[in-house]
């Protein structure tokens, strides 16, 4: 049996370790690169969106407008707008209590100082203006087409090489850092709203009379299968429960009664195996999974 | 034997489940008060509200620790994960309020970062004073070279082709004989923040594009001083461009100095990491990068209001070098220590 607490080890996958000030891992999961791009893409089409339904507006209030100069102050409203959404459509979310712009907030993620401590807006400007590198300029690129000469199509291809290095920066390192969280000394991590979810140790208290398990039994099987048992449980689909409760009674021998329901006794087990793993896990013993011995 | 701990103790829980159940209260006040927080930010919570946060926070956190290492309910560790994780960014997040920033970027920490960074402000002057210069040279040999630096869009009409007399009537147009002005100057605004922002993000690459960026703007400009001054206008075209170029010139040489700035520490970090070295570069460039925008902003202003109402030269010029004398004393100047703010 494993002795080690889950505090201490080392975090797997997406999660890093984030020790807060008062000495507690937080183990923070990195927002992996698919979440980043929807959300990329998301916050792109709501720009583009908001470009283009402001245009309408505008061309509808400047046709309304005869007066002399009414189609120049279109065309300056209009201007300043397209600036403000390219340039600080982001840092203005960012800034914002949440952290996240409506896409990352979609994908539950939120920006945050890679050291720990606050998000300076410093540090949301700059990784913002970082876009200009990594988006603006590849989409220039890629507006400004090439002519037919050969060595254009090669200095075109070349450049755009160059841009896709920026543009694809994330995906060549671990915490998947943009450039702009790279200058801004930040990261994105995952921090969705998670609901607290029934204790199913509290069904099986009512069922758990009814039963009775071994010492022998309740050996079977560790915290990993207990864990998905909490989850079969939790799904309460009617099949899998069957099935899982053929499969463990086949495994510890035990007939139930035509009257108990694959659920009551699914449960029963549940609680009994919890209250024997977590009696262990107060002795220091954490026994990870059914090879675990 | 058979072991039925619940026959032989009656309904007795497991300590796992009565520790959930005697802190569950707590911790769904936590959630509320960071919910009201993401939704509303401080304001939306009252000062008692305030007050209880932090304690209710350490005590889930606690309760994270001990669930971590005597709780199997894998419900209640994800749920304690990802509200001790909401808790702490909100109380750790920022409390100073937008007027609090705004008082100590003003107050230091703008002319802080921008002294910092003096050395590759002077880099970044050099460059465009380079480009300026190489301009000159080559429009002397020859004239085409214009249309090489100058986008049509930017010249409007002010290339060599055009008259003396026609040249002269832009540097002191009215705004009641062309109503495309402002909208002119809301451009050139909108244009030069972006040149701006492109030249500072270019430093990440070493720099060296921002160098190049600087150089090319310098040598469109220097084209165009070229352009009136070959038409005996360079006095007039001074004073038509120092009104708001001091400005706008010292904005794009400190947002080139700050993109600079990141590019050296990428390259040369020193003693730190080189992760830790940018971060913290990123931090100052990042105010200078904020003081910028507002530079350019007021350039914009002097530009579109100051120079269609001021057309004498002098005043033009007076205005021009005032802007520079200020800008100057703001960044460079002597300052007590205490109004530092860190």
């Amino acid at each position: 049996m494993t002795t080690a607490n889950p505090t201490t080890e080392k975090p797997t996958g997406m999660r890093r370790s984030f020790v807060t000030p008062e000495g507690v891992d937080l183990q923070l999961e990195i927002g992996d690169a698919s979440q980043r791009a929807g959300a990329f893409l998301i916050d792109f089409a709501i720009i583009i969106a908001a470009l283009i339904g402001m245009s309408i507006l505008l061309l509808l209030a400047g046709m309304g407008s005869h007066e002399f100069g009414g189609i120049e102050w279109v065309g300056i409203v209009w201007l300043l707008i397209a600036f403000v959404l390219r340039s600080f459509y982001f840092t203005f979310f960012e800034l914002s209590a949440k952290a996240a712009t409506p896409g990352k907030r979609l994908m539950g993620l939120r920006v945050a100082a890679r050291h720990g401590g606050r998000l300076e807006a410093q540090a949301v400007l700059v990784r913002n203006a970082m876009r200009e590198l990594e988006v603006f300029i590849p989409i220039s690129i890629m507006a400004s087409g090439y002519s037919t000469d050969t060595l254009d199509a090669w200095a075109y291809v070349l450049t755009f090489i160059w841009a896709g290095i920026f543009t694809f920066f994330p995906l060549f390192n671990k915490d998947r850092l943009r450039i702009g969280d790279l200058v801004g000394g930040t990261w994105v991590v995952r921090a969705p709203k998670q609901a607290l979810l029934r204790d199913m140790a509290q069904d099986g208290a009512r069922m758990a009379q009814k039963y009775s398990f071994t010492d022998a039994q309740l050996a079977a099987y560790g915290i990993k299968e207990l864990q998905v048992l909490e989850q079969v449980l939790r799904s309460d689909d009617t099949d899998t429960l069957r099935s899982v409760a053929q499969r463990i009674s086949a495994k510890i021998g035990v007939r139930y009664r035509w009257d108990q329901s694959d659920a009551e006794f699914l449960n029963a087990y549940y609680l009994a195996l919890r209250g024997t793993l977590e009696s262990k896990l107060l002795m220091g013993q954490r026994r990870a999974d059914k090879f675990d011995r | 034997m058979p072991v039925n701990r619940f026959e032989t103790e009656g309904q007795e829980q497991l300590k796992s489940v009565r520790f959930r159940q005697e802190r569950e209260l707590d911790w769904s006040e936590l959630e509320r008060l960071v919910n009201t927080y993401e939704k509303e930010g401080v304001k939306g919570l009252s000062d008692e509200e305030i007050l209880a946060a932090p304690i209710l926070y350490r005590s889930t956190l606690s309760a994270l620790s001990v669930a971590r290492s005597t709780s199997l309910d894998r419900g209640v560790i994800d749920y304690l994960e990802s509200l001790c994780a909401r808790g702490y960014f909100f109380i750790y997040g920022s409390r100073s309020t937008l007027f609090d920033k705004l008082k100590n970027f003003i107050g230091g920490d703008w002319a802080q970062a921008v002294r910092t960074i003096w050395p590759e402000t002077l880099a970044a002057a050099s460059v465009l004073i380079l480009g300026i210069t190489a301009a000159f040279i080559l429009y002397g040999q020859s004239v085409d070279w214009f249309f090489t630096f100058v986008a049509p869009d930017l010249a409007s009409g002010r290339d060599p082709t055009a008259t003396a007399a026609s040249l002269r009537d832009t540097l002191y147009h009215n705004p009641e004989d062309g109503n495309d002005f402002s909208f002119f100057a809301t451009y050139l605004f909108t244009h030069n923040s972006r040149v701006a922002l492109f030249a500072f993000a270019l430093g990440f690459a070493f720099g060296l594009p921002t160098a190049l960026v600087m150089a090319y703007n310098g040598a469109s400009l220097g084209m165009m001083f070229a352009v009136f001054a070959s038409a005996g206008l360079s006095y007039e075209f001074g004073g038509w461009l120092t009104i708001h170029g001091v400005t706008e010139l010292f904005a794009i040489c400190l947002a080139g100095a700050a993109g600079f700035h990141i590019g050296r520490k990428m390259a040369f970090p020193g003693n730190q990491s080189r992760l830790d070295a940018v971060a913290k570069a990123g931090l100052t460039a990042g105010t200078v990068m904020a003081g910028v925008l507002v530079m350019l902003f007021i350039a914009g202003l002097l530009e579109g209001f100051g120079r269609q109402l001021i057309t004498s030269d002098v005043l033009r010029y007076g205005i021009g070098i005032g802007t520079g004398v200020v800008w100057f004393a703001y960044f460079y100047g002597p300052r007590r220590v205490k109004a530092m703010a860190t």
